[in-house]
C-alpha cells in the first residue's frame, strides 16, 4: 500500500489534489466555526447549490468563463442570507433551505432543457459530488487556490478578534461601535469565494461537510473559541489528508471518502467529549 | 449638561408605533430603572438608546462628551450563547473591541483592563472556564465585566436578573449598586418594581395610563 502511495505521488495530479484538498479544508474549517455558531451550518450546502444553478446558467449561455456569473451570484446570495439575520421575514434556516433547493432544481432543469452534453447525468453528478474533478486540476488552478487560501487565512487572522465579537454577540458589538454589518458582509463574501472555489475543485457534497464537521467535532472537546478554531483547522486538514490518501490507495471517490473521514472523526470526538465531560468535576 | 437627553421620542416597528412622547434626562451618576408591561417598548427603547434602531420621531442627545462607543451594554442572553465555546477571558476581552477600530489585535493595556474587570466582578478564577458551563449568575457577571471593558461611564442593562434565583439576584443587584456608587451611570430595564424602588434614583414607566 505504501508503495502504491509513493508511486501515486509521482504523478503531478496526485500532488495537486493533496495540496488543494488541504488548503480548502483549512479555509473552510476556519469559517466553519463562525457559521456553525451563527446557526448557518447549512449555508455551505445552500451556496454550493446556488453556485451549481449559476453554473448551469453559464453553461446554457455558453460563456467561456463561467466564473463571471457564478462568483457574483453566489456572493450576492451569501450576503442576502447572512445579513437577513433575525429580523428577516423568512428565518435563516428556512431561507437557506429555500434558496438551496430552488437553485438546485432550477439548475438541473436548465441543464436538462438546454444542455448539449451527451452525458448529462454524469455532468451533474460530478458537479455535485466532485467525483473526479479534484484529480483533474491544472497547475493554474492550484496556484489560484493557493493564493486565495493565503488571502483567506490572512484575513481571518487579522479580523479574528472582530469575528469573535460579532459571532458571540452581534448586538453588543454594534452597541459598542463595532461595524458588525461590515464584518458580516466580509464573512459572507469570503465564504462565498471559498465555496465557489471549492465547488469547482471538489464538488458541493464535500464543501458543506468541510464547513461543518471540523467545527462540530472540536466543539465537543474544546472550551474556548481559540482552541476550537485552531483545532478544527488541524482536524480538518488531517481528515482531508487521510481521506485523500485512503481514496488513492483504495480507489474510492475522493469527496465522499474525505466526508467519511470527517464523520468518523466526529464520532471519535463525541466519545472523547463524553468521557472528558464525565471525568470533569 | 445631562449625559443623555431624550426628547419626545416615538418608538416602534415600521408603521406601528409602540410608545410615543417619551422624554427624560439622565445625569452622570444616576441610577434609572425603566419599568413597564411586556410589549410596552422597554427593550425597543434600549435598542434605540444604543443606536441599534432608529427612532420614529424625536431625538436622543448625548452630552458631557459621551461617545457612542462608550456605552456598556448587558443584553438579554441569546440562544447562540447557550452552547458557544468561549472562555470567560475571551468574552470579557471582546468588550474592548469597540476601542480597537481597525486595529486587529488587543493591546497590553486592554488585556490588563479585562483582568481588572474580571477581578472587580469576582470572576478572576473563572478566566479559563468555558462560558456555557457557568451558572446563570456567573454568566451575568461575565457579561457585566465585558460591558465594563466597553465603558467607564454608562451601563445599560436589559433585565439582568431574569432567570436567576433570589440569592443570586440580590447579589447581582448589590454589585450593580456598587458600580453605581463608583460613579457609573446605570440604566436598567426590570420587571422587579421592588428592586427598582429600593436601588434606583429614578424610575421611568413606559406604557399604561397610571404613570
Amino acid at each position: 500500500m505504501i508503495d502504491k502511495l509513493m508511486m501515486s505521488l509521482q504523478f503531478p495530479f496526485v500532488r495537486y489534489a493533496l495540496i488543494v484538498g488541504v488548503l480548502i479544508a483549512l479555509c473552510s474549517s476556519l469559517l466553519g466555526v463562525t457559521l456553525v455558531l451563527k446557526r448557518f451550518s447549512f449555508i455551505g450546502d445552500g451556496l454550493s447549490h446556488v453556485a451549481f444553478g449559476a453554473m448551469s446558467i453559464a453553461e446554457v449561455l455558453e460563456l467561456t468563463n463561467n466564473m463571471l456569473i457564478v462568483l457574483p451570484t453566489t456572493i450576492l446570495c451569501a450576503i442576502l442570507l447572512l445579513r437577513s439575520g433575525k429580523n428577516a421575514k423568512i428565518k435563516g434556516d428556512a431561507a437557506v433551505a429555500m434558496i438551496s433547493v430552488g437553485a438546485l432544481a432550477f439548475g438541473y432543469l436548465l441543464m436538462n432543457i438546454f444542455s448539449t452534453s451527451s452525458n448529462l447525468t454524469g455532468d451533474v453528478c460530478s458537479t455535485l459530488f466532485g467525483s473526479t474533478s479534484i484529480l483533474t486540476l491544472t497547475q493554474a488552478e492550484v496556484w489560484i487556490c493557493a493564493i486565495l487560501s493565503v488571502v483567506v487565512v490572512v484575513i481571518y487572522i487579522l479580523f479574528y478578534n472582530k469575528i469573535f465579537a460579532v459571532t458571540f454577540d452581534e448586538d453588543f458589538a454594534k452597541a459598542t461601535g463595532i461595524q458588525a454589518d461590515l464584518y458580516n458582509l466580509m464573512i459572507a463574501v469570503v465564504i462565498a469565494v471559498i465555496i465557489v472555489l471549492a465547488m469547482n475543485l471538489v464538488g458541493s457534497l464535500l464543501i458543506s461537510a468541510l464547513v461543518i464537521f471540523p467545527a462540530l467535532s472540536t466543539m465537543r472537546i474544546f472550551r474556548s473559541f481559540r482552541s476550537v478554531t485552531i483545532c478544527s483547522a488541524i482536524l480538518s486538514v488531517f481528515c482531508a489528508l487521510s481521506g485523500l490518501v485512503v481514496s488513492i490507495a483504495a480507489g474510492t471517490p475522493v469527496g465522499s471518502t474525505i466526508v467519511a473521514a470527517d464523520v468518523l472523526m466526529f464520532f471519535i470526538c463525541q466519545i472523547i467529549g463524553a468521557v472528558k465531560g464525565g471525568i470533569r468535576v | 449638561m445631562a449625559l443623555i437627553t431624550v426628547k419626545d421620542l416615538s418608538l416602534g416597528y415600521e408603521h406601528r408605533t409602540i410608545a410615543e412622547g417619551i422624554s427624560f434626562t439622565v445625569n452622570a451618576g444616576d441610577y434609572l430603572c425603566i419599568v413597564g408591561e411586556n410589549g410596552s417598548g422597554k427593550t425597543t427603547l434600549m435598542n434605540t438608546l444604543l443606536g441599534l434602531r432608529a427612532p420614529i420621531a424625536g431625538q436622543i442627545i448625548t452630552g458631557d462628551g459621551l461617545k457612542r462607543n462608550e456605552i456598556g451594554y448587558l443584553p438579554q442572553q441569546t440562544v447562540v450563547q447557550k452552547d458557544f465555546p468561549a472562555s470567560v477571558y475571551e468574552i470579557v476581552l471582546s468588550g474592548c473591541q469597540g476601542r480597537c477600530g481597525f486595529r486587529p489585535f488587543y493591546t497590553k493595556s486592554e488585556k490588563l483592563l479585562a483582568h481588572q474587570n474580571m477581578e472587580r466582578m469576582g470572576i478572576e478564577d473563572l478566566a479559563h472556564r468555558c462560558y456555557r458551563e457557568l451558572s446563570g449568575g456567573q454568566q451575568q457577571r461575565v457579561l457585566l465585566a465585558r460591558a465594563l471593558c466597553a465603558t467607564r461611564k454608562v451601563l445599560l442593562l436589559d433585565e439582568p436578573v431574569s432567570g436567576l434565583d433570589p440569592v443570586v439576584t440580590e447579589q447581582l443587584y448589590k454589585l450593580i449598586k456598587e458600580l453605581n456608587e463608583e460613579g457609573i451611570t446605570i440604566i436598567m430595564i426590570t420587571h422587579d418594581i421592588n428592586a427598582a424602588l429600593r436601588y434606583s434614583s429614578q424610575i421611568l414607566r413606559i406604557g399604561g395610563d397610571a404613570a
